[in-house]
């Protein structure tokens, strides 16, 4: 288990004031695995990836990257180490075109020293990689959707752009925040095909998900959050049937009827 | 087209005109018609600015000329900071007075010429400020604008209560320019390369950078990026243009002194910004370069002065607050007509 896990989180407890949003969190995440995390609304799932990712200094616990400890880092800093996230409330520059939305993670130190997308060597020109990348996540190369801004894109887009955010940093982690959220039931089908590919290209994915039958495709291992305590851990089917679960997430015994 | 119908069954519909569109990448320019639609406004700006110690040949306006240039320095870096940065600044008097005081005092002790002060003064004097302003990085809006407020004021009141500094007198003898010519055109010169500079600097990748910042900071720090970074050299930018405007003003008036940290340095600027347009760069340029020689023709009016200048500021405010460039810009880019809904 150790040589393999890409990201170990142990004992993370976070408590904003009075409410302890995160007690004693612990858990492992494979290389190239995708690992759900799942709990009803307010059981700290965001915050979760707020503490490991950065944007939260945790009070207690410890956060290990490829065995090197990154706990309470500044977030660039752990972005630059190839752990990135997508925001749950997308956060694009919604005054610049969706191109040259990408143009400011590939500014960033990793990806100068990553260099181009595809092949090495210097990144060249930042535009063409942006639009290459923005393809791959679905934005039609030959469209204007790519040229038109952020602010006028609908949420599909916005969602992609989330992701392609993570991209352009050529991550080795993407925590994704609910990426199906708020999408139509097509939109989400033509997303899953995306999170797999991105699976297969050797990317580590922890996904926050509301919409557990899409997240069970994708997903190996889900763990479960309550009141920020871990409930249980393991693959999808035998979660689902554990009457804690089916007691605190679902509130009902009908469970299954979700997947 | 129809003027019997309200405003609820109409709507004003813009297009970007076809020249707009086919400028738009310099490989496209391809006639006259599109070269000169690109040049011109630019040509005019800059001929205009190059003639005007001409145009204005007494030394009284040549005075106003190099005040409107200062003003121009700090508008330009409110401009930038505020609408590309995302920090308000109301450190005008601060950049000033750094750059005044280093200025005179590179010049009286170590006997340096204003062609080696001047660059000094800027380089340094934006060292200072941004050293001084990185604990308010953080800070966002109307708190960052409060601590650069609070910079200038203390700074008075210290060198006027220690008595540094030659204290309420100020730093007198300080080297002035050699003619008048040379003190006309360098600060005509200095606005021109950092009106064009800037606009260059934020189209350019770290120019998105400062704009995403501005946009989303979250999302910045997301991408791997440090804000307080940029914030900083952001800051820098603008500080030492400010800077730049105080060595100047020092050598112009052979005299630096604690009204150098007047306020004026902090509020005309963002109301020449407000004025002119902001986002535009060029929109502080002409705010300045109306608000200032209107200050000085309103003299004849003595006391009233002020309110008249009050009204002026207000009814622009109200009726046109989006600025004399945004205005302009778009009625050269765009044409507009009445669409029924």
């Amino acid at each position: 288990m150790s040589e393999e896990a890409i990201l170990q989180v142990f004992n993370v407890c976070k408590a904003f004031g009075g409410v302890q949003a995160l007690l004693n969190v612990s858990f492992s995440v494979q290389k190239g695995e995708v690992f759900g995390i799942i709990g009803p609304n307010g059981s700290g799932k965001t915050t979760l990836i707020n503490c490991i990712t950065g944007f939260v200094k945790m009070n207690s616990g410890k956060v290990l990257y490829k065995g090197k400890e990154i706990s309470n880092r500044a977030p660039n800093q752990i972005a630059n180490l190839g752990v990135t996230r997508t925001f749950q409330i997308m956060r694009p520059y919604y005054s610049l075109p969706a191109y040259k939305n990408l143009v400011i993670p590939l500014f960033s130190p990793r990806a100068r020293r990553m260099g181009g997308w595809r092949g090495g060597g210097k990144l060249g020109d930042r535009e063409t990689v942006s639009i290459d990348i923005l393809e791959e996540i679905g934005f039609e190369r030959d469209s204007f959707v790519p040229y038109k801004l952020a602010s006028s894109l609908p949420t599909g887009y916005l969602k992609r752009l989330e992701l392609a955010r993570c991209l352009a940093l050529r991550p080795d982690v993407i925590l994704c925040d609910e990426v199906f959220s708020g999408l139509s039931m097509s939109e989400i089908a033509s997303m899953v095909p995306l999170i797999e590919k991105l699976q297969m290209d050797g990317i580590t994915l922890i996904m926050i998900e509301h919409r557990l039958r899409e997240l069970f495709r994708v997903a190996s291992r889900v763990m479960v959050l309550n009141f920020g305590q871990k409930l249980t851990e393991g693959i999808p089917e035998e979660v689902m049937q554990d009457e804690r679960v089916k007691e605190a997430y679902l509130g009902s015994e009908k469970a299954s009827d979700y997947i | 087209m129809n003027e019997q119908l309200t405003t609820a069954e109409r709507r004003k519909e813009r297009i970007d005109r076809g020249i707009k569109v086919r400028t738009e990448g310099i490989y496209a320019v391809s006639s006259w018609q599109e070269v000169t639609y690109l040049v011109l406004p630019r040509l005019i700006l800059i001929v205009g600015l190059l003639l005007l110690p001409f145009l204005m040949p007494s030394l009284y306006w040549n005075r106003v000329i190099s005040i409107v240039g200062i003003y121009v320095l700090l508008a330009l870096g409110f401009d930038f900071l505020a609408h590309f940065v995302g920090l308000v600044s109301l450190g005008g008097a601060f950049f000033i007075g750094v750059g005044g005081y280093t200025a005179a005092i590179l010049n009286k002790s170590l006997g340096l010429p204003p062609a080696l002060t001047i660059p000094m003064a800027t380089v340094s004097g934006a060292i200072i400020c941004t050293i001084l302003l990185l604990p308010a990085l953080p800070l966002r809006g109307v708190y960052f604008a409060i601590v650069t407020l609070m910079y200038p004021l203390a700074l008075a009141r210290i060198i006027e209560a220690l008595n540094i500094l030659g204290g309420t007198d100020g730093i007198l003898g300080v080297a002035s320019f050699p003619n008048r010519w040379i003190e006309q055109y360098l600060i005509l010169l200095i606005i021109i390369f950092a009106l064009f500079g800037l606009r260059r600097l934020v189209n350019e990748d770290i120019g998105l950078v400062f704009r995403g910042v501005k946009d989303n900071d979250q999302a910045v720090r997301a991408s791997g990026l440090s804000i307080t970074l940029y914030k900083a050299i952001g800051v820098f930018i603008a500080s030492g243009l400010g800077s730049l405007g105080g060595a100047y003003l020092s050598h112009t008036y052979m005299w630096s002194g604690i009204s150098q940290f007047a306020l004026d340095f902090s509020v005309i600027p963002i109301a020449a910004t407000v004025i002119g347009g902001g986002g535009t760069l060029v929109g502080p340029l002409l705010g300045c370069f109306i608000l200032v020689p209107l200050s000085e023709f309103l003299r004849a009016f003595g006391t009233l002065r002020i309110v008249i200048y009050a009204v002026i500021l207000m009814v622009f405010i109200m009726f046109r607050s989006e600025g004399i460039m945004v205005y302009a810009q778009r009625k050269y880019h765009q044409f507009e007509r009445w669409v029924k809904v």
